[in-house]
């Protein structure tokens, strides 16, 4: 993907960045707009039908997540920024590419063809598109170190295992700006997810294993790029030593020395701030 | 009953023999796993027992078979333990099994499936927790086209008649304000109500 074509793109925020993890919303898009993009949130999105649809009814997980691909313009990449949604996307637009049922189905429901060629892009596929930004190494992150932590992010069906994944993206762009990467047993172990509602006995050993598995790697922090690891994370853990979790657009926010602002940092329930002024990452 | 499900238990930790179920033979399916392919659109029918996704699923240690143990049992036409089996519910789909399975077997995808079989065969749900969170996240797309993550919480504590557990979550939550008061709605809700009546099972 060149980095001319990227200028204007269809964002899809989805519903925990509209809500609960506002601050991974809002580095987000101070990013991008940093880096020359202009996102256009998709007028009217809905739920992408979260794990719940899938999990007991994949019609409706399949028509909300049309829905949304419907309401996309055609001839510019949607950006999705959470990791569950562009799965639940990117497996509708797959079955609308292999199925002309249930794209004529499609057609009937939504009014128009769909767009086959549609670019669903994740955050990732932007920096990497992007790269350092030109920008010389630098060590605006103070030789921070943190565990990269892409729980199953990373991980696709058999059906979607053609599409890009971003091994070590995380480690690559933030070394760049002077954090340390540590290798560490956990990177891509489940948080968990929505059992931390119903089955927090069976989470909570889970993240606090992984919370281990980072202190004991020699981290100072955990750096997600979803924001259900990072609230899993935050709530079960019950270990006394905990470290903070930041948002992968919150550390580049830093490294690229955008103004961060002082309510992302206040809405962590692992207060991030002794460290970072520690680091002489914030005054 | 009992000797049934060790019997399962046998049969999916791999050993093979004949399932010895007195009576309970006639509870045997042979159907069955025809009837998942289909609905799942899945060919698991190719698993080597390997068990390479219970190696790698972070729930093996809370499911009574493990991904490997419900594809045997479906095979042997095992019904009733694997629909009652809490394993289809632990499943969140993070995929670590199918990415780890040399037959490329999307075993979330099979999951899925069984999930909607037990509902519609009203069997006795194991892990009835885990689907009213599901029912409850489901009503709140409906109602708003989003999800409205308080409501959510509250209403499936309702549910549960269970007033107290997280309740200092939560309040942490609203203090942070990771929680809003008010839904966000997409403008007419209506047209994404309809998706659930309307949906062809
Ligand atoms: S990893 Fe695949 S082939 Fe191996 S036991 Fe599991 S489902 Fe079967
Ligand atoms: S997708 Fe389900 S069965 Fe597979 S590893 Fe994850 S929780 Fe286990």
């Amino acid at each position: 993907m060149k980095t001319q074509t990227l200028e204007n793109i269809s964002y899809f925020p989805g519903c925990s960045l509209a809500t609960s993890a506002k601050e991974n919303n809002q580095s987000l898009k101070k990013v991008c707009a940093h880096m020359g993009m202009r996102l256009q949130e998709l007028n009217d999105w809905n739920c992408c039908g979260s794990s719940s649809a899938h999990s007991i009814r994949s019609d409706v997980a399949f028509h909300l997540a049309c829905r949304n691909l419907s309401l996309a313009p055609k001839g510019r990449p949607l950006l999705v920024a959470c990791p569950s949604c562009i799965l639940r996307l990117k497996s509708a637009h797959h079955r609308l590419k292999e199925d002309p049922a249930a794209c004529e189905e499609y057609e009937r429901r939504w009014g128009r063809e769909p767009d086959l060629d549609l670019q669903i892009i994740h955050f990732f596929e932007l920096m990497k598109a992007n790269g350092h930004l030109g920008s010389a190494p630098s060590e605006a992150l103070q030789g921070l170190k943190f565990a990269p932590y892409y729980g199953c992010m990373l991980a696709y069906p058999p059906q979607l295992r053609h599409e890009n994944r971003y091994y070590g993206l995380m480690e690559n762009l933030l070394s760049h700006f002077g954090a340390e990467s540590l290798i560490w047993d956990y990177a891509s172990r489940c948080c968990g997810t929505f059992l931390s509602v119903a089955r927090p006995d069976v989470v909570t050993p889970m993240v606090n294993q992984i919370m281990q598995g980072a202190i004991n790697a020699g981290a100072e922090c955990l750096v997600t790029a979803c924001a259900m690891c990072h609230l899993n994370l935050e709530i079960r853990c019950n270990l006394k030593e905990k470290l903070p979790i930041f948002h992968f657009s919150e550390l580049l926010t830093l490294a690229y020395g955008l103004p961060l602002k002082k309510n992302w940092l206040t809405k962590h329930l692992v207060d991030p701030l002794p460290l970072l002024k520690q680091r002489r990452l914030v005054a | 009953m009992q000797a049934s499900r060790s019997t399962a238990m046998i049969l999916a930790a791999g050993e093979i023999s004949l399932p010895n179920r007195g009576n309970d033979m006639l509870e045997i399916d042979t159907s069955f796993c025809d009837t998942v392919v289909q609905r799942s659109g899945e060919e698991f029918r190719r698993c080597l027992q390997c068990m390479s996704c219970a190696g790698g699923c972070p729930f093996s240690h809370a499911m009574t078979y493990r991904p490997n143990g419900v594809i045997r049992l479906i095979q042997y036409g095992f019904v009733r333990e694997v629909l009652e089996s809490p394993d289809i519910w632990l499943c969140v789909g993070c995929n670590t099994c199918s990415i780890a399975c040399p037959m490329a077997i999307d075993i979330p995808g099979m999951m899925d499936a069984l999930r909607e079989i037990a509902i519609e065969n009203k069997v006795k749900i194991n892990e009835s927790a885990i689907l009213s969170f599901h029912q409850e996240v489901l009503n709140s797309i409906q109602r708003y086209g989003r999800t409205h993550k308080l409501e959510i919480m509250m209403r499936y504590k309702l549910r549960r008649r269970d007033f107290f557990t997280d309740m200092d979550v939560g309040l942490k939550m609203m203090a942070k304000r990771k929680l809003d008061l008010m839904p966000s709605k997409i403008a007419d809700p209506k047209v994404v109500a309809k998706l659930f009546s309307e949906a062809e099972k």
